[in-house]
């Protein structure tokens, strides 16, 4: 198709380490058809072509850190027809969301010399919290399967079919035996679904990289983790990694002390 | 005589956020930056409290591009802290993993992000329609380090497998197989990457660079040496923080690294390259002779003929590790945690990536050192910068920012990775 006619595609980056980015480069065998289905408009990590909107579809990766980031998710989505997150960090707030228990100030003198030369805000939050949000595709990082199913669901107008179950459910599909019935403390029952279950078929449990699920019951869960051994403050660490300030995630870590 | 600034708002092609700003006057170069936008994520602070068997997972998240250089890293460091010494297979697959890692992360650089400046493309998908096998054998290539990653780790983005002590779960030898036949495939992809790469137009550019490295007694290097240099450095890995030092610099919005007794050094490809060709095996060897380059390369711009051959090597080693593999009795060897500082170094596809903790009792983490490669090479990118621009003053300014993002490229930086970037902001 020629440029004119392709949907515009836009990739952004926020605060993040960049993996869920690199995962649209990692569709090794998609990449060039992607690229002649889409007109790659803005792509910062990829190209030095780098058009002005309005775009037909932005990806977002990364949360909001700093007073420019907060103006500049803005205007990103005011050229934006569609704007959908990609990974823990956009949808979530990602690890550096740990600032938000703790004193920044602390946080900031902690690593660097001269703190008053960092320009940073309280909190990480997620895109979300700022403007609103087509799409929110989970994960630290993102499937690339489930990123190329909502590339082609936004560019033909329907609803990306990306189920909100547990990571259960994926266990059972890859014919794991439950690593939590072995003994194994796993977030696998509360963990949104879309790795494919990878930490048990590697014999741990998981550690909830993509988020909540639809309906987590956490209370039933960490009280099975405390059955199984887990302190009150190993069971707050595992909360508190890539999707620490989700709500479900981070309530529940509130009840468990040090 | 006029003083002229040259900008560069957004890189493209690096992996994170920079930006360039070039100050020219009096008919001499006044200053070269590489801005760092990054922000702070404060890895160091959170990993406070934390406990020792997390560190792999959350210290992966600093860079999607080489996560396992930070596990790595990390895993070292706490071994040595609590006196566990990974060997034999174990210590085999970690190399295999580290081969993976390489493998995609060098392909993706060499082909997709830098092979574009030799050849007046913005992007590889322009490349691939004048170069549409070239592309595909790149993407071809990256795939086989991401299959190592994805067997070896479970995926190819932070890696889920590696742990304290070794892994959570080894493979056995047949999961291995088809491995060995996409490597074979690899192995000569790399050679034609080699040839193709070592043929491009390089600017003449040569500096006399520090280079530092991590030089082990017989590998070229990936988890394990002595940190070593070409002007006489030779130090254990604990005695980093004596030599080395971040220092902020006025002109400067990064805090930037350096060697105490003598400033700027280089690390990575070309730093590895130059102080252990002779641990390379004689087929990369070979290669490396065929394509004009002798056993120490000084241009910057020949560093993608460099990255190459380390794909050549990590395709060739990981073959190795795959036919010689005996899965190991148990997949871990006991870790238990005890008061201590443990230090780990090791060679992420940037360069030294340097790692120390301490640890209480119960092995959660007193505090927390990470030094990323990129922050290492920033003194060495503005000196570069400051030379290829200072030979270019009568050049248009469209030349001038051109060649310096390729420079920066040269670089392969990974500005995401840079803990210890931080934004500073001067009067005048």
């Amino acid at each position: 198709m020629a440029p004119a006619t392709r949907p515009r595609l836009a990739v952004w980056k926020f605060a993040s380490c960049d993996g869920c980015q690199l995962t649209l480069l990692d569709c090794e065998d998609e990449l060039l058809a992607l690229a002649d289905a889409v007109h790659i408009a803005y792509f910062p990590e990829a190209s030095s072509a780098m058009e002005e909107g309005p775009y037909d579809l932005s990806l977002v990766e990364g949360s909001i850190t700093t007073p420019a980031d907060a103006e500049r998710i803005r205007e990103v989505r005011r050229q934006s027809r569609r704007l959908v997150t990609i990974g823990a960090c956009a949808t979530a707030g990602g690890i550096q969301a740990l600032r938000n228990f703790a004193d920044v100030n602390e946080f900031t003198a902690a690593v660097y010399a001269s703190p008053q030369y960092i320009e940073t805000l309280a909190t990480s939050t997620a895109i979300s919290a700022h403007v609103p949000v087509d799409f929110e595709l989970r994960g630290c990082p993102i499937n690339k399967m489930q990123l190329l199913e909502v590339i082609t669901a936004f560019l033909v107008g329907r609803k990306p079919s990306i189920t909100a179950h547990s990571v259960c459910i994926e266990c059972k599909r890859r014919g794991t035996v439950c690593v939590m019935v072995q003994g194994l403390p796993c977030l696998g029952p509360v963990t949104h679904a879309g790795c494919g279950a990878i930490c048990p078929a590697y014999r741990r449990g998981c550690y909830g990289c993509y988020g909540p699920m639809e309906t987590p019951n956490m209370r039933a869960l960490t009280q099975e983790w405390r059955s199984l051994g887990a302190s009150p403050r190993e069971i707050r660490l595992a909360l508190r990694t890539f999707n620490a300030a989700a709500e479900a995630f981070s309530k529940e870590s509130e009840l468990h002390g040090d | 005589m006029a003083t002229k600034t040259i900008r560069v708002d957004s890189l493209a092609r690096v992996e994170g956020e920079g930006a360039l700003s070039l100050r020219i006057s009096g008919g001499r170069v006044e200053s070269a930056e590489l801005r760092i936008v990054e922000p702070p994520r404060f890895f160091e602070a959170f990993l406070r409290g934390r406990d020792y068997r997390e560190t792999p997972d959350i210290v992966a998240r600093i860079c999607g591009i080489c996560p396992a250089a930070y596990q790595m890293s990390a895993v070292h460091a706490i071994e040595n802290a609590f006196g566990a010494r990974v060997e034999g297979p174990l210590r085999a697959l970690r190399r295999l993993l580290y081969c993976g890692e390489w493998i995609e992360s060098h392909a993706l650089h060499v082909v997709m992000l830098h092979a574009p400046d030799y050849l007046g493309f913005p992007d590889a998908v322009s490349l691939a329609h004048k170069y549409p096998d070239r592309v595909r054998d790149g993407l071809a290539l990256k795939k086989a380090g991401n299959a190592i990653m994805r067997l070896l780790g479970g995926r190819e983005v932070h890696p889920v497998n590696v742990c304290p002590g070794g892994f959570y779960r080894v493979p056995d030898r047949a999961e291995l197989v088809p491995l060995a036949r996409e490597l074979e495939e690899a192995c000569e992809l790399a050679a034609g990457l080699v040839r193709w790469v070592a043929a491009f137009p390089f600017p003449e550019f040569e500096r006399d660079y520090e280079f530092v490295a991590l030089r082990h007694p017989g590998e070229y290097p990936f988890n394990e040496g002595r940190l070593v240099s070409n002007r006489g450095l030779d130090i254990d890995i604990s005695d980093y923080e004596s030599e080395f030092e971040e220092r902020q610099v006025p002109h400067s919005t990064a805090l930037h690294s350096m060697l105490k007794r003598r400033g700027s050094y280089l690390t990575g490809p070309l730093a590895r390259y130059a102080l252990n060709f002779d641990r390379l095996p004689p087929a990369v060897q070979a290669l490396a002779e065929e394509a004009g380059l002798g056993p120490v390369c000084r241009n910057p711009f020949k560093s993608i003929v460099v990255r190459a051959l380390e794909i050549a090597f990590a395709c060739e080693e990981a073959l190795r590790i795959v036919s010689e593999y005996a899965p190991p009795n148990a997949s871990t060897v006991p870790v238990a945690p005890r008061a201590a500082t443990g230090f780990g170094c090791t060679e992420a596809p940037r360069g030294i990536c340097w790692h120390r903790y301490d640890f209480e009792a119960d092995g959660a983490i007193e505090a927390a050192r990470i030094v990323p490669p990129t922050a290492q090479n920033q003194p060495s990118i503005e000196a570069d910068l400051a030379e290829v621009a200072s030979q270019l003053l009568n050049e248009p300014d469209e030349t001038i920012r051109d060649r310096c993002e390729q420079m920066i490229r040269n670089y392969d930086p990974c500005i995401s990775c840079a803990t210890h970037f931080l934004k500073l902001s001067i009067e005048r």
